[in-house]
């Protein structure tokens, strides 16, 4: 039980960094196909007796690999090709899924997590890759935030825009990957969204607002594990869910306090 | 208490001596498809540059060629003695939009401070003198009172405050301005106006995409570009009734004969219609 806490507390802050560029970016859809990505990778290891590590890092390398080709030789917008791929993979895992005795039971494994049984290996994995992603967002946060600001401007400033795009998937990638374990690569998506979402609305800096994710991200994983244990729900769906709702209830306090601001009861902090 | 005074000036132009810009038989697009093709100009240092056209005549495409976001179609093309794009440390540019919206955590002095991002490169340390620059450009601009509230509480005239403060704080050997006037109110103006003079005097080159006809006739140089170079030249010279007709294809003529040489522009498709003075010297 402690070992998936810990587990949720790194997801919760790997996914804090990351999720902030992908609020802020935009990048919601190439995450969230990333996730579903390497779910063939994971399934085609699986398969052949290999760490599901490697194939969810195959996974994800086809999959932005692919994004990039589609939408440079065809006139496509990127959500088209992004979608295109998204489902292809997915499709893809599932064939290859389908191909195994435990269909079902595998099949919800990758989608899922199996948070409760994560080994002490990989919580050093994955705390060596939360490290790795928080190091390369610290070294890299002014072209990073050039990027958010705007590409132009990061490209005007001597920052190539692409190359630190590119950088910047890499670490969406690298934190699907090592999450998929705890939290599953269906609902990784969920964690890589709703805390850095809460930490949109509540924060005036970034950093502010990674801090505010990776608090609200811990939380979740905390509440949903007490509560999956008490209520013997899915371990991993419960702290999902509690992060979702989370979201939606700062969301409507957020709300009410402007509504409120504006008939001059509270303040908010925008008035200078 | 730091007064907002002028910090100490920086390093010179990357190639002393080299002009601002120069475009020789220039053919500016996206995709090698020309937008505008045989743009011939000089900017040297200290003079400025207005591009009036319509949206779509090619304003913003040369811009962004200018400052290394698009690769010149035909021609040559040298930006402060280099390829464009080479010369990124000591040009600062402000873009028409900015992705930034709503969304993105920052504050004002946040936004001003990236204008020192390519002086300090990735990881370099911000200097007394990046921070004295960034209090400078925001007093001049007016904005030094609102350093610290969230950029998404700010109104449009504010926030476009704040991104011309930007552009003062990068002390850029040559600035390239997309419609920066856009949202300011009437002080905003007079404050842009003086802050520009000023980085004129200083020594920087300044080339500015403008709807405002009245403003773009204070320019040393006018390039009136309707996907073609129409005129260049200095601006009572280049701003006629019959190139502004060709243009932007509707000009009215003031018919008061107290106002003998006011016109109205209209554009065919965006901006509002402006009454102009463009002979207020001459008549």
């Amino acid at each position: 039980m402690l070992r998936a806490l810990a587990a949720g507390v790194l997801v919760s802050i790997g996914c804090a960094i990351v999720g902030t560029f992908v609020v802020l970016r935009g990048l919601a859809f190439i995450g969230d196909a990333l996730a579903h990505g390497v779910l063939p990778g994971v399934a085609g290891a699986l398969l052949l007796g290999l760490p599901g590590i490697l194939g969810a890092a195959v996974g994800a390398a086809v999959m932005i690999g692919g994004v990039s080709l589609v939408t440079q030789r065809s006139k496509l917008s990127s959500d088209s090709a992004i979608g295109l791929l998204f489902v292809g993979m997915l499709a893809l895992g599932v064939v290859i899924v389908s191909r195994s005795s435990t269909f079902s039971g595998d099949l919800i494994r990758i989608l899922f997590g199996e948070i409760l049984g994560v080994a002490p290996e990989d919580l050093i994995l994955q705390a060596g890759a939360t490290l790795a992603v928080g190091a390369v967002a610290f070294v890299c946060a002014r072209p990073f935030l050039l990027l958010c600001f705007d590409p132009e401007q990061a490209q005007v400033a001597g920052f190539s825009a692409r190359r630190y795009h590119a950088l910047m998937l890499l670490l969406v990638a690298t934190t699907v990957i090592v999450s998929f374990q705890s939290v599953g690569t269906l609902l990784v998506f969920g964690m890589l969204l709703a805390p850095a979402a809460i930490g949109a609305l509540l924060a005036t800096r970034l950093e502010t607002m990674m801090a505010t994710a990776a608090v609200f991200g811990s939380v979740s994983a905390y509440l949903g594990l007490l509560l999956s244990y008490n209520l013997d729900t899915a371990a991993g769906a419960t702290i999902v869910l509690v992060a979702t709702l989370l979201f939606f209830a700062v969301l409507g306090i957020v709300n009410v306090r402007a509504a409120l601001a504006v008939r001059g009861v509270v303040r908010t902090d925008g008035e200078a | 208490m730091m007064l907002a005074q002028e910090p100490a000036a920086e390093k010179p132009a990357v190639v002393p001596g080299a002009p601002s810009i120069r475009a020789v038989d220039l053919s500016v697009g996206y995709d090698h498809r020309p937008v505008v093709t045989g743009i011939d100009l000089v900017v040297a240092a200290r003079t400025s540059l207005a591009l009036v056209g319509t949206n779509g005549s090619g304003k913003s495409t040369l811009l962004k060629s200018i400052v290394g976001l698009l690769a010149p179609v035909a021609g040559r093309l040298e930006v402060l003695g280099e390829s464009p794009g080479a010369a990124a440390r000591h040009i600062a540019y402000l873009s028409q939009a900015h992705a930034a919206g709503f969304i993105l955590p920052l504050r004002a002095i946040d936004v001003v401070r990236m204008a020192r991002f390519p002086v300090r490169g990735l990881t370099g340390r911000f200097t007394r003198e990046d921070h004295d620059l960034v209090e400078w450009g925001m007093r001049t601009m007016g904005v030094w009172s609102l350093a610290r509230s969230p950029l998404r509480s700010l109104s449009g005239g504010q926030q476009q405050r704040v991104y011309l403060a930007q552009v003062l704080a990068r002390r850029a050997d040559l600035i390239v301005l997309d419609e920066p006037t856009s949202g300011l109110d009437a002080g905003g103006r007079e404050v842009y106006l003086e802050a520009l003079a000023a980085e004129l005097e200083r020594g920087a080159a300044l080339v500015t995409a403008t709807h405002d006809i009245g403003e773009a006739v204070e320019y040393d140089q006018v390039l009136l570009l309707a996907q073609r170079v129409v005129a260049l030249g200095r601006g009572r010279e280049v701003l006629t009734p019959d190139r502004l007709l060709d243009t932007f294809g509707i000009v009215i003529r003031d018919p008061h004969p107290e106002h003998a040489g006011r016109f109205v522009v209209a554009e065919r498709e965006h901006g509002q219609p402006q009454v102009v003075d463009a002979w207020k010297g001459r008549s």
